[in-house]
């Protein structure tokens, strides 16, 4: 099209204009890195406003006795905790990436549904406001856990619970919209070349995410429906006493809760796919059996669902399929960790802070790997189940699994983003107090919950004194060390090294073709075959 | 006067893990019963394959960190395939899986199988405290948490069982097959006591099963696993095992209890032993919402001091406590309590807090309360 034609009917339209000014930019954007951005500081907050709920339970935590809170504010704590974690701060970042990412790695101008994007971020400050309000509610917020099992959260709820169940369905509608402009960017806006076996893992594990969240959030938005109707309409869907069935909620809670748990890592497993070869200065090994096990992976999240739920009373044959079936899970996630072991094998290592995120992510997500086999074992869950042994095994996989993945990401396409490189200092910093506050937060979980300690549980016996006061320690650590990240970001922002169009030597991918930081509008042209190919095949030594 | 290094070595260790041995458990207890034993090794096999897996990975992992580092080792190689070694990797688990399933498959069918059993107990949850009733003995109670609210609001010292000791401990006999019918009244509870490796869902409307065999007379103690409000943290399971013969007279005296109690609703009480009774019977039941003050927690537990459903209609009064108030936290203890109990209770807050209405409802009053309100259903 020539800039003849876009100067007299499309001003508008013109591709080589900023940014709007002022908050209309942000309100009334269709640029996937605007969009991209909102969604990322989103998460952020979100991850504040998380974090500090974690730090009020491992300060109640701290001794034995009630310190602090009362019960009734310690689940409201531990509810919104892991709501807010889930919907507010992982989905969100990986939504984020996507929006920044996946145009720049395809080769695509920008996201398929541009407008449906802006829609599609703008609902989560509305849902969230709706969530959190809660607090203050009468009553007070939602109790009942983030897994919200009826008749807790039905006829046992706080008036509030109508409130919650908005808030998970507009939480939805944003989640199901992103994936959808997620599956039709992918499909549609590839470069010419850009063959689906070429694409980066983490196109290809987004794509798959987007196909699970499409499938599984309206059974989430089903699911809170019914206990609308129960709690308004006089329905019994989970009430045992008009011939509903309260085990009926869990199956289809968690017919979407285990494709979830897939949902928060498989991107992060697609970006680790990137930043793994980028710092071993090697091509990814076996990139063929990623793709495959990523997608049976997300094929065995759907017929897993019931290993939550080894306790309910379910027959011995339904017993056992579920164990088999999970047990399973282990050889694919087994391929991924092998082949990143793999990639990293006689390559030329280095150590920057996207590598040292993803070399944790590697350990300690394979930690949390092995005691979710160990879950698997029925016999043996029936002594793990709702202690916590389940805390330590979930945070295993999402903060070093989730967590770091995106601390990787952030680190790793900063750089691209900004046009400044980060203080590797101080980002070395966070990464190590990271990493030992994580773990002396949550390994110690492990032992408290094989010595019999249950979940959710605002005071303990002093059996398990010791153990809980070194978590909170850790705990505390983290949280406060994830200030020094935003003021790593921030800095980095506003400043620092001018940062190369390909600031890691041994990155590959088209989003390292585009200047840094990235022009406001990317790839109006497609990139053709020919930069394609250079930054498709293996590493260059300069 | 300086003393073996090694004495102060062993005199740290003997603060640090003397005192309170329990305090630094890192393992599962292995238990008292055949299941729990099974279930123990299983836990054990898993834990020792995931840590020779994860020894290979991570060393070769940690391996390559420090020799292929780019100071070492400065050009890399450029392979990324290896159709064997792909399969090997995935076939070798695969079969690792397959032997872990069999032993865990086993243990599995055992522990279905509930049949035959010597005594059964229906176990039921409430918010928040068990009721155990043995079917065909015509004994049942409530077990009840026995920690001072003093040691949990750290105002006195917590004992060695603190949250973990009842009123009324289940009490089964030694080498009997006991079933467990385990249900709900309210919410979803989990019964669980870790050295049986006894854990199951306690569901409002269903019952599961499940069963134990233990051979060591003893007291083992247990918490509720499935978050069901408030004072989940505060409902503990404490199991007494006791030899057959001191079961047998336990069970005696808990019948000879029944009778009793039965003998209590016909007699004629004074307001006094009411008002007396029915202040024990407020701390067990009702103290943890309505608090020792009378004050309750507004808005979601309203105080009893000076309100009008404590000292206008007595029918009222009677039916709230005996059938709960639905939709809300106020449970229906027409079941949860004895008629004498009741009685108390009812009694006991018209007059206390400066109610002072001088009232008096008796056990008698409860009962014809619950037979008319059986009539006209």
């Amino acid at each position: 099209m020539s800039a003849v034609i876009d100067d007299h009917g499309h001003a508008g339209h013109d591709h080589h204009h900023g940014p709007a000014k002022g908050l209309s930019r942000w309100l009334l954007t269709t640029n996937h890195k605007d969009i991209g951005s909102m969604y990322l500081w989103f998460s952020f907050c979100a991850f504040l406003l998380g974090g500090s709920m974690a730090m009020v339970i491992r300060a109640e935590l701290f001794q034995p006795g009630l310190q602090i809170v009362q019960p009734e504010f310690f689940n409201q704590m531990t509810t919104m905790h892991g709501l807010i974690m889930v919907f507010g701060a992982v989905m969100p970042a990986f939504v984020g990436l996507a929006n920044w990412m996946i145009p720049l790695m395809i080769g695509a101008p920008d996201m398929a549904l541009p407008r449906m994007n802006n829609f599609s971020f703008w609902l989560l400050p509305a849902a969230f406001g709706l969530l959190v309000r809660t607090l203050f509610m009468e009553g007070g917020g939602p109790n009942f856990g983030w897994t919200f099992y009826a008749p807790l959260s039905t006829t046992y709820a706080p008036e509030s619970v109508t409130f919650f169940i908005f808030a998970i369905h507009l939480m939805g509608i944003s989640s199901i919209m992103g994936a959808i402009n997620v599956v039709a960017t992918v499909l549609n806006l590839r470069a010419p070349g850009m063959t689906l076996m070429k694409m980066p893992l983490f196109v290809w594990t987004w794509l798959i995410t987007a196909f699970l969240l499409i499938a599984v959030m309206p059974v989430l938005a089903g699911v809170v429906t019914m206990m609308l109707m129960d709690i308004h309409f006089g329905t019994s869907f989970f009430s045992a006493a008009g011939g509903g069935d309260p085990v009926l909620f869990q199956h289809v809670f968690w017919f979407f809760g285990h494709p979830e748990v897939y949902i928060m890592i498989l991107p992060a497993f697609g970006a680790v796919s990137s930043i793994i070869p980028a710092f071993s200065r090697k091509p990814l090994f076996g990139y063929t059996s990623m793709v495959y096990a990523t997608g049976a992976i997300a094929f065995l999240s759907f017929i897993v669902w019931a290993h939550h739920m080894f306790t309910v009373g379910i027959p011995l044959t339904g017993e056992l399929f579920f164990m088999y079936a999970t047990m399973l899970i282990a050889v694919p996630t087994g391929v991924k960790v092998f082949n990143w072991v793999s990639t990293m094998w006689r390559g030329s290592l280095t150590f920057e802070a996207p590598m040292l995120f993803a070399v944790a992510f590697v350990i300690l997500f394979s930690i949390g790997g092995f005691s979710g086999l160990m879950l698997a074992i029925a016999p043996a869950d029936f002594q793990y189940h709702d202690t916590y042994f389940v805390v330590a095994h979930f945070h295993y996989v999402l903060v070093p699994g989730a967590i770091f993945g995106i601390f990787a990401s952030a680190y790793y396409w900063l750089p691209k983003w900004t046009g400044h490189m980060y203080d590797e200092t101080l980002a070395k910093l966070h990464f190590w107090m990271s990493f030992i506050g994580m773990n002396l937060a949550f390994f110690p979980m492990h032992f408290v919950g094989l010595a019999g300690m249950p979940r959710r549980i605002p005071d303990y016996n002093m059996m398990f004194a010791n153990f809980n006061m070194i978590s909170s320690v850790g705990a505390f650590m983290f949280g406060a060390t994830q200030l020094l990240f935003l003021f790593i970001v921030i800095k980095c922002i506003r400043g620092g090294p001018a940062a190369a169009a390909k600031p890691w030597d041994g990155a590959e991918g088209l989003e390292w073709s585009v200047p840094s930081p990235a022009p406001y509008h990317t790839f109006t042209t497609p990139p053709d075959m020919h930069t394609l190919h250079e930054h498709r095949t293996g590493p260059k030594h300069d | 006067m300086s003393r073996h290094p090694m004495f102060w070595m062993s005199l740290g260790l003997w603060l640090l893990f003397g005192q309170a041995h329990a305090a630094w458990d890192v393992n599962m207890p292995a238990g008292v019963t055949d299941v729990s034993r099974s279930v123990f090794d299983l836990h054990m096999a898993i834990f020792w394959i995931c840590v020779v897996i994860g020894a290979l990975v991570f060393g070769v992992m940690i391996y390559s960190m420090i020799a292929h580092r780019r100071s070492k080792h400065p050009h890399s190689a450029n392979f990324h395939e290896n159709t064997k070694v792909e399969v090997a990797w995935t076939v070798i688990p695969l079969l690792i899986l397959v032997g872990m399933a069999v032993p865990a498959t086993r243990t599995l069918i055992h522990i279905y199988d509930s049949t035959e059993s010597d005594v059964d107990i229906q176990v039921t949850g409430y918010q928040w405290k068990w009721h155990y009733k043995y079917l065909g003995e015509d004994v049942e109670f409530f077990s009840n948490l026995t920690t001072p609210r003093d040691q949990i609001n750290n105002l006195a010292p917590k004992g060695e069982h603190y949250l973990l000791e009842v009123d009324e401990p289940m009490v089964i006999p030694t080498g009997a097959k006991v079933r467990f019918l385990i249900t709900a009244a309210d919410v979803i509870h989990s019964w669980w006591v870790p050295a049986l490796a006894v854990k199951k869902d306690a569901i409002p409307g269903f019952i599961n099963e499940s069963w134990t065999r233990v051979e060591e007379p003893g007291i083992y103690r247990g918490q509720c696993t499935e978050l069901c409000g408030k004072d989940h943290g505060f409902m503990p399971v404490v199991v007494d095992v006791r030899s057959p013969e001191d079961y047998a007279v336990w069970l005696a005296e808990k019948k000879a209890e029944a009778a009793k109690l039965a003998e209590l609703t016909s007699k004629e009480w004074t307001i006094e032993e009411l008002t007396e009774r029915g202040e024990q019977v407020y701390r067990t039941a009702c103290v943890a919402c309505h608090q020792a003050s009378g004050e309750g927690m507004p808005p979601t537990f309203p105080a009893l001091k000076g309100s009008q459903m404590v000292t206008q209609d007595i029918e009222a009064h009677i039916d709230i406590v005996v059938n709960g108030k639905p939709g809300t936290s106020m449970a229906a203890f027409g079941k949860q309590l004895s008629e004498v109990d009741l009685a108390a209770v009812i009694t006991y807050e018209r007059n206390a807090w400066g109610n002072d209405t001088g009232e008096m409802v008796t056990p008698k009053d409860v009962l014809d309360f619950k037979q008319a309100e059986e009539a006209t259903q």
